[in-house]
């Protein structure tokens, strides 16, 4: 027995309201993010991730008052990303009382952020978020490639060795997601998963795809994912954290009950 | 009535321990304070901390807190988190080595590298998540709390070559290390109390509920 397999919900937060999108196109709402925040950790979420899609700047402050208003009645970890670009940017959302930030697009046009970042705050805040795709032909072997701006955008940077480099630079945990299966339902991308987790030292959170319980178990024990983050099948309560944990459990998952 | 007195020097997740302490102790004044005399008039003082030890130590000497928090360590009952523990010990092994406050007999040093689980899957580092942690059911500090219960850990380094009778809770990632030292009127936790939920809350409320004493 020792260290706990993570589930983290993730609420998508659209002007102060929780939203779920399929592939990012599709937009419905899912409610108010304390209510939603407090009812995961009541049913035992590990933590709770807040990514920020707001597309204007005006409306950034809406996601710091999200998470004060959060963090003064939810006593487990809290994640916020989107939109984090400078180290204004990170230090505002601790100190509101997020426990990390996730980085992903700021990354990618100035990777010495992450290190000063890593440098400035600590590892173990920085959390750098890949967006990947498969870009290779059926009958090559798998390679993905990392994509900004919700998976429109290709980089042509090969996904294991950014996630490597990000690992380098400071990143303290690598939360991944692959683009294929966002919002599909049909499970993680286990091939990624595994990949990106066998060739860095920290902590992988395994993203994108989650429609059955399985799907999580198999992040775990085929992905090697340290954590499993899923939004849509918690938000429409078709499961319940602790159901989702009991199944880890029943599966032989050590996890928090 | 009784004041908690959180010190601020710049670092840690101020917010966090604040709610938590005022959410586990409502009759509690909490007061987040930089000032030397606000901190030594407090009944209980929290010293947090995120993030790395040479910024944490730099911020402490700037701020001129380190003789604030020596004597306080003498005087009542303080309760080091995280960084705010390693920061108590000899020295930490951080940052190419970084001298500590020396205030607690003991060195901080770093996981091990290539650690594996029980299935032979690699353990990650930082060590972050819920683990299990092992108490002596008899410490204040731990009263109405889970045997085994699990607490929110992320750090990379840990309490080492710590005298067996101050150690009072560990905790295994894969091999045990300390991750509560009780010395004198000092306790001192690795994991994160203010984000362990009810358990952490149930720490911090034992905390303010201590006289430094048993």
């Amino acid at each position: 027995m020792g260290l706990a397999k993570r589930i983290i919900p993730c609420l998508d937060v659209d002007n102060g309201r929780v939203v779920k999108g399929v592939q990012f196109v599709d937009i419905r709402d899912a409610g108010d993010p304390v209510e939603i925040a407090k009812r995961y950790d009541q049913e035992g979420a590990d933590e709770i991730t807040f990514l920020d899609i707001t597309a204007t700047s005006d409306n950034r402050d809406t996601i710091v008052h999200v998470i004060e208003k959060v963090a003064d009645e939810v006593f487990i970890p809290l994640t916020v990303g989107g939109g984090i670009r400078e180290l204004a940017d990170i230090s505002r959302m601790l100190k509101a009382g997020a426990d990390k930030v996730g980085i992903n697009s700021a990354a990618i046009f100035n990777p010495g952020f992450v290190k000063e970042a890593a440098e400035r705050f600590g590892s173990q805040c920085i959390v750098v978020a890949i967006d990947a795709k498969c870009v290779s032909a059926d009958n090559e072997p798998k390679r993905w490639e990392i994509f900004t701006h919700g998976g429109r955008k290709e980089t042509g940077i090969d996904a294991i060795e950014w996630a490597k480099k990000m690992v380098n630079f400071g990143a303290g945990e690598i939360l991944l997601t692959s683009m294929d299966r966002d919002g599909t339902k049909i499970g993680f991308d286990l091939e990624l998963t595994r990949a990106i987790s066998e060739a860095v030292e920290v902590p992988v959170i395994a993203s994108g795809g989650v429609g059955t319980l399985d799907h999580l178990v198999d992040g775990i024990t085929e992905g090697k994912a340290d954590a499993v983050l899923a939004a849509s099948i918690f938000h429409f309560a078709e499961y319940t954290i602790g159901e989702a944990k009991q199944h880890m459990k029943d599966k032989g998952i050590e996890v928090r009950l | 009535m009784a004041t908690v007195a959180v010190i601020d020097y710049g670092m840690g997740n101020l917010h966090s321990i604040e709610k938590a302490l005022k959410t586990a102790s409502p009759a509690s004044t909490v007061i987040v304070s930089a000032d030397k005399n606000t901190l030594l008039s407090a009944d209980h003082v929290v010293f947090p901390g995120v993030g790395a030890i040479r910024d944490c130590m730099a911020a402490i000497h700037a701020t001129g807190l380190d003789e604030t928090i020596k004597q306080i360590a003498q005087e009542k009952p303080l309760l080091g988190i995280c960084i705010g523990m390693q920061a108590l010990f000899q020295h930490s092994e951080e940052n190419g080595g970084i001298d500590c406050l020396g205030i607690i007999p003991g060195n901080v040093i770093k996981f091990s590298s290539h650690l594996r689980d029980e299935q032979k899957n690699p353990l990650k580092i930082p060590h972050i998540g819920w683990n299990e942690v092992f108490f002596d059911s008899k410490n204040p500090l731990f009263k109405n709390i889970d045997e085994n219960e699990r607490f929110y850990f992320v750090h990379s380094y840990h309490a080492s070559k710590v005298e067996k009778k101050y150690v009072c809770a560990t905790s295994n990632y894969p091999e045990k290390f300390p991750c509560a030292i009780k010395w004198k009127n000092i306790v001192a936790v690795q994991f994160h109390p203010e984000k362990s939920q009810r358990a952490g809350l149930q720490l911090l409320k034992n905390f303010l509920n201590w006289d430094g004493q048993s």
